[in-house]
């Protein structure tokens, strides 16, 4: 049997639990961390307690290693209820564990993930610059090797997950000389949180991701032993495309839970509120609407479980996982609009988790790539002339 | 010391379809949960383990299928659990549940303390605890909402069971079987280390014939019970009556009309 849609006993016992933890634990205090852009210690300390960091890590570190679907599954069913602590999870997951648990040397391992896997420390991921996004490869900040110690300045920007009171540790692109061919030379170094001259702002008034933590970052002559580089010297460029790739696959996850929740919301609404003496879900137009958005969420799933089996199988999965984000995020954006279009005026209301749907979808359009960004690398996948720029 | 916990899989909705003609549950086509007070009572089991050491050991009697709710016990922390399935026990009432139920604890060993919950959501009996209680000859204390102390020197429990009326104090020797309310506890949620072991668990099928049971207290022959017709009442009308306004005049009102049913005098 080549082809197979059955989830394992695991994986369905999984989310089942963090079905239960979203809708038991997240649900009740979501909309108030959303409007008092509060980042919740406690949930992010049960998530570890679940085991809900380090998926995809060995047990040696204190991963459980049961996979990346397992963890796509764990981030649809948080964001199902809840987009900021999904980011929160997402991000502590693709950007901040899986580049330490990939690049990292044993030390490095030996000493971060074990408390990035419990949920008692954050690590972020700072490639984003004021004059960096898309274009990445324009990181300004500079690293300078001097001595035993690499010398940091510059400044980040969107980094999430870096300045909270667990944030310990930020991997940051930096450039550390010149390539042959005159371009910039791009590493990857490890500025744990608190070093002099790391400093951190949080970044407030958000509309999206509302009790998810943001921040900006300034590097100013912060001094780092020079263990704390990466992997290799170089390798910057390369590790942050493929921690990307990965990070995709958890956006995509992030908007088809979201997706998933908002048409729940919609469906449930629809039949429960009457007009011109019906259910307004039987109307054909918005009957329509619901077998639209249901037919748009099987397909996302589709093309994300499809792009994390190839990366499961370590199979080539980046056009796949640009794919998924693509189609994901703007499915996404199509079904909470709908969702928000059949709750009528309340729908506009906070008190309607619809409300924060329809906010929360927006960031996946654009972080980790907008989607124009995603047709780019698509575009060179399948062989179009030029470089799609 | 050594917990056993009872547990049954249920139909996951409170609204249950009844067969007209056999007047049993429909079970095709509706999801499966554990039934929600046995959570409370495996919660419970875990509680005392960490507490005071030993083992949980949790069974449940049922289809095949049933091992989904044992899985769930050994992701949240059992350590041993064990499926009595057998065509022979199908059609099995609360008696004959009992029974069978009395008959593995005493096959795995016994137990200091047998744990369950206060009654199943979907046949809504609350008799298979105290029926295992009676079979294996041990006390009884139902409705437990706390465990007020376990000495294992003493050989004793001592709990609060939650009445109608109030809160009731109860010690009893040990072994005992207790049947937990919600109040008791908080179930915990499993983490994904605990999934990753129960999905991977063998678990043990015990046959009518392994647990010693006599076959004619077992299934539709050793259950008595005829279930006529399953209904819900209908909401009594009528009666009652809401005194409304102020204190000073709904109470001298009240006191007349009470006067007047010769409920005072
Ligand atoms: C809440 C939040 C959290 C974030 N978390 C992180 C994080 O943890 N780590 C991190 O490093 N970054 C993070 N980011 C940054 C995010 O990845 C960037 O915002 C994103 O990559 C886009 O960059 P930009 O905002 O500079 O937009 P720009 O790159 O300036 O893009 C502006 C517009 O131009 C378009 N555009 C740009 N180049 C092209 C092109 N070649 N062809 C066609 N169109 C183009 C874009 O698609 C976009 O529509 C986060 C952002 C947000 C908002």
């Amino acid at each position: 049997m080549a082809l197979d849609f059955d989830l394992t006993e695991e994986q369905q016992m999984l989310r089942k639990m963090v079905r239960n933890f979203a809708e038991k634990e997240i649900a009740p205090v979501a909309q108030e961390l959303d409007e008092k852009e509060e980042f919740s210690y406690h949930l992010t300390r049960r998530m570890g307690e679940l085991g809900l960091f380090g998926p995809f890590v060995s047990e040696e570190y204190g991963g459980s290693n049961v996979g990346y679907l397992s963890y796509i599954i764990a981030v649809e069913e948080i964001a199902r209820i809840d987009g900021s602590q999904a980011a929160t999870l997402a991000a502590g997951n693709s950007l901040g564990i899986s580049p330490i648990y990939y690049y990292g040397n044993e030390e490095q391992k030996q000493q971060w993930l074990p408390d990035l896997c419990t949920g008692k420390a954050l690590a972020s991921f700072g490639l984003t610059e004021p004059n960096a996004g898309s274009d990445a490869g324009a990181s300004r900040t500079t690293a300078v090797l001097e001595g035993d110690y690499w010398v940091i300045n510059g400044s980040k920007i969107f980094i999430t997950n870096s300045t909270t009171d667990i944030s310990k540790v930020c991997v940051v692109q930096a450039v550390t000389g010149k390539r042959e061919d005159g371009r910039n030379e791009l590493s990857c170094i490890l500025v744990p949180n608190g070093t002099p001259g790391f400093i951190t702002k949080t970044m407030h008034g958000k509309m999206v991701w509302r009790a998810s933590n943001t921040g900006e970052l300034y590097f100013q002559d912060c001094k780092v032993p020079k263990e704390n580089l990466l992997g290799r010297r170089g390798d910057g460029f390369r590790q942050m495309l493929a921690t990307l790739d990965g990070g995709r696959l958890s956006i995509a996850a992030m908007a088809l839970g979201g997706a998933q929740g908002a048409f729940e919301l919609a469906l449930k609404y629809s039949k429960e509120r009457e007009q011109f003496g019906r259910p307004i879900g039987s109307f054909q137009v918005n009957a329509f609407k619901l077998a639209d958005m249901a037919t748009e969420i099987e397909l996302g799933r589709l093309i994300l479980y499809k792009a994390t089996w190839l990366c499961e199988n370590h199979r080539p999965f980046s056009k796949e996982s640009a794919m998924a984000k693509m189609f994901c995020s703007e499915m996404y954006h199509r079904v909470a609009n709908h969702a928000v279009q059949l709750h009528g005026g309340y729908g506009l209301m906070k008190e309607y988790a619809v409300e924060r749907h329809y906010r929360n979808q927006k960031l996946l359009d654009i972080g980790e790539g907008t989607s124009e960004v995603q047709r780019i690398v698509i575009a060179r996948h399948i062989g179009v002339p030029g470089r799609a720029l | 010391m050594k917990i056993v916990v009872c547990v049954k899989q249920v139909p996951d909705t409170t609204d249950v379809k009844i067969d007209p003609k056999t007047n049993t549950l429909i079970r095709e086509g509706v999801a499966s949960i554990c039934n929600p007070f046995d959570e409370y009572a495996i919660e419970e089991a875990l509680r005392i383990k960490e507490k005071l050491g030993g083992e949980v050991h949790v069974i449940t009697m049922g289809p095949p299928q049933a091992i989904e709710v044992l899985r769930n016990a050994l992701a949240v922390g059992a350590d041993k659990v064990y499926l009595i399935s057998d065509k022979a026990f199908a059609g099995s009432d609360t008696l004959a549940t009992a029974y069978a139920l009395s008959k593995t604890i005493e096959y795995i060993g016994g137990a200091d303390l047998v744990i369950c919950g206060k009654q199943a959501i979907d046949g809504d009996t609350a008799q298979v605890g105290p029926g295992i209680a009676t079979r294996l000859g041990i006390p009884q204390l139902t409705y437990v909402s706390k465990i007020r102390e376990i000495d294992l020197e003493k050989k004793k429990i001592i709990v609060e069971r939650l009445l109608e009326y109030g809160r009731e104090v109860v010690e009893a020797p040990l072994p005992a079987l207790i049947t937990v309310v919600k109040d008791i506890n908080e179930p915990r949620l499993p983490s994904l280390i605990g999934i990753k072991k129960a999905a991977k668990a063998q678990i043990p099928t015990l046959t009518a014939k392994d647990i010693n049971a006599d076959e004619n207290r077992i299934g539709l022959k050793g259950s008595p019970t005829w279930v006529v017709k399953v209904f819900t009442p209908e909401a009594r009308g009528g009666g009652g009556e809401i005194l409304k306004g102020e204190l000073n005049e709904v109470v001298p009102l009240l006191v007349t009309k009470l006067m007047e049913t010769k409920f005072i005098k």
